[in-house]
């Protein structure tokens, strides 16, 4: 792993370096077993999870069907593996099989620097045979990757990836790789009172200023060619018809339909709740341009839509130019 | 129940829908039904003092359901071999999580199904999901 530039936020700048170490350490170290399963394998917890998720399997539920079956016994779900050795209400809850294990450190070190959110990004699943009852798989934990620091639509933060191997019998049963993001908390909006900077601001230039002073005065401005009078949208440097560099500006009258548009769900983006609808929006003056659409749900744009330009703060500095419906 | 044969299952055919409407019941059930006791399942408080919404699904429920919906379609004696599953927005008590899969591939006697798990904020899981079918 190469070293890279000291995650902003962070006073230790060595931290990363740290943090490096400590993972490689735990990655060399290899599996470390954990507690087996409290209970074994059984048919009142099968139960539970089938009639909990709607599973209606009868070859995890009923012996007979089962005793029929492919198995010839009754089986549990392959995807209850991790359930065998959840800590339960005793250990630590919603860290399941980190006890002890080789990932605990890692995550102390990203929490104690600040990296306290976490969300997981993966989890894959490889069944080498369906269990038994009476079966009380053991779980092997070992570190695999460590990747960060990396921006991401939750802040920045580092990706921790880990694999769990179930043996039963003194055989491997199942193989899970987790993958989680532990990132800054800080730099996500965190309730909609507080008007935290937008991150997206736009690049405010000599050639877009007269558009952005007009937007912060509620006008809906489009360059114009001083020479040949034409119309032009984005704004540029030169008029692509005459080659003229002199440039003026009219206000445009704020209406307009939708020529074209797309309803954006992933990947998220930071100041907006998706999905919502970004559309190419016609002006009666002859240009278009590209805004969101708000309040109205992104499953009724559609084009030739009405629309009128709103203009709404998204922080104490910029104001935004968004289009809402129009009644006609 | 029936389970598929190899020869009756090819390479592009849709799995049927699945929508699960997400009660309060549903997120609390699944979690504890998986042994996971972290109160962002359990305690719609806990979960707003983190900043959700609302209690949501855990990840081994995901899972489960996964494993559910590929063998509500395939039948009780298909044989699953893996899942892997892309993690995304929350799926929210309260919400509709709708299951959608396509065959995409078959080999060395296994398909492999192509499954995204979507609730109204986008996709809660996307991912595939291996399975053997019995040759007849």
């Amino acid at each position: 792993m190469t070293a890279a530039n000291p995650p902003a936020g962070v006073p230790d700048p060595d931290f990363h370096e740290r943090l490096t170490a400590l993972a490689e350490k735990r990655m060399a170290a290899g599996e470390v077993y954990g507690e087996a399963a409290a209970d074994p394998v059984n048919l009142p917890m099968i139960r539970h999870w089938a009639a909990a998720m709607g599973d209606a399997n009868p070859l995890h539920t009923d012996a007979e069907a089962a005793a029929a079956g492919v198995h010839g016994e009754i089986v549990a779900p392959p995807a209850m593996i991790q359930v065998w050795t959840m800590p339960g209400l005793a250990g630590p809850a919603g860290r399941p099989e980190s006890a002890g294990s080789p990932i605990d450190d890692v995550l102390a070190a990203l929490d104690a620097a600040g990296y306290t959110g976490v969300v997981a990004t993966n989890c894959e699943q490889t069944y080498d045979r369906y269990l038994r009852l009476g079966e009380r798989p053991v779980p092997a934990t070992r570190l695999t990757g460590l990747s960060g620091p990396k921006r991401t639509a939750l802040g920045e933060g580092y990706f921790v990836t880990w694999n769990v191997t179930w043996y039963s019998e003194g055989e491997r049963v199942a193989e899970m790789l987790f993958r989680v993001l532990k990132f800054h908390p800080g730099e996500r909006k965190t309730t909609p009172d507080t008007r935290q900077p937008y991150p997206l601001g736009p690049a405010v230039n000599d050639d877009t200023a007269f558009f952005w002073e007009g937007v912060a005065r509620g006008e809906l401005r489009i360059q114009r060619c001083a020479d040949c009078g034409e119309l032009r949208h984005p704004p540029g440097p030169v008029c692509p018809s005459c080659r003229s560099a002199g440039r003026t500006y009219v206000v445009a009258s704020g209406e307009g339909e939708v020529y074209s548009y797309v309803v954006h769900h992933n990947p998220p983006i930071p100041g907006w709740e998706t999905p919502f609808a970004v559309a190419v929006v016609q002006l009666p003056e002859g240009v278009r341009i590209v805004g969101a659409v708000v309040d109205c749900a992104p499953a009724e744009v559609g084009i030739g839509m009405p629309l009128r330009v709103t203009y709404r703060q998204k922080d104490d500095n910029l104001i935004l130019p968004l289009w809402v419906p129009r009644e006609t | 129940m029936r389970t598929l044969t190899e020869d009756e299952v090819q390479v592009g055919v849709a799995l049927p829908e699945l929508v699960i409407d997400l009660t309060p019941t549903t997120v609390v059930s699944t979690a504890l039904a998986t042994m996971d006791f972290t109160p962002v399942h359990h305690d719609p408080a806990s979960a707003r003092a983190q900043g959700s919404k609302d209690v949501f699904l855990n990840i081994l429920t995901t899972m489960g359901l996964v494993e559910r919906y590929v063998t509500d379609w395939a039948g009780p004696e298909a044989l699953i071999r893996g899942i892997n599953v892309k993690l995304g927005v929350p799926a929210y008590a309260g919400d509709r999580l709708t299951f959608t899969g396509t065959v995409v591939g078959r080999e060395n006697g296994e398909f492999t199904v192509e499954v995204r798990g979507r609730v109204s904020l986008g996709d809660h899981a996307s991912g595939t999901v291996r399975v053997a079918l019995p040759d007849r």
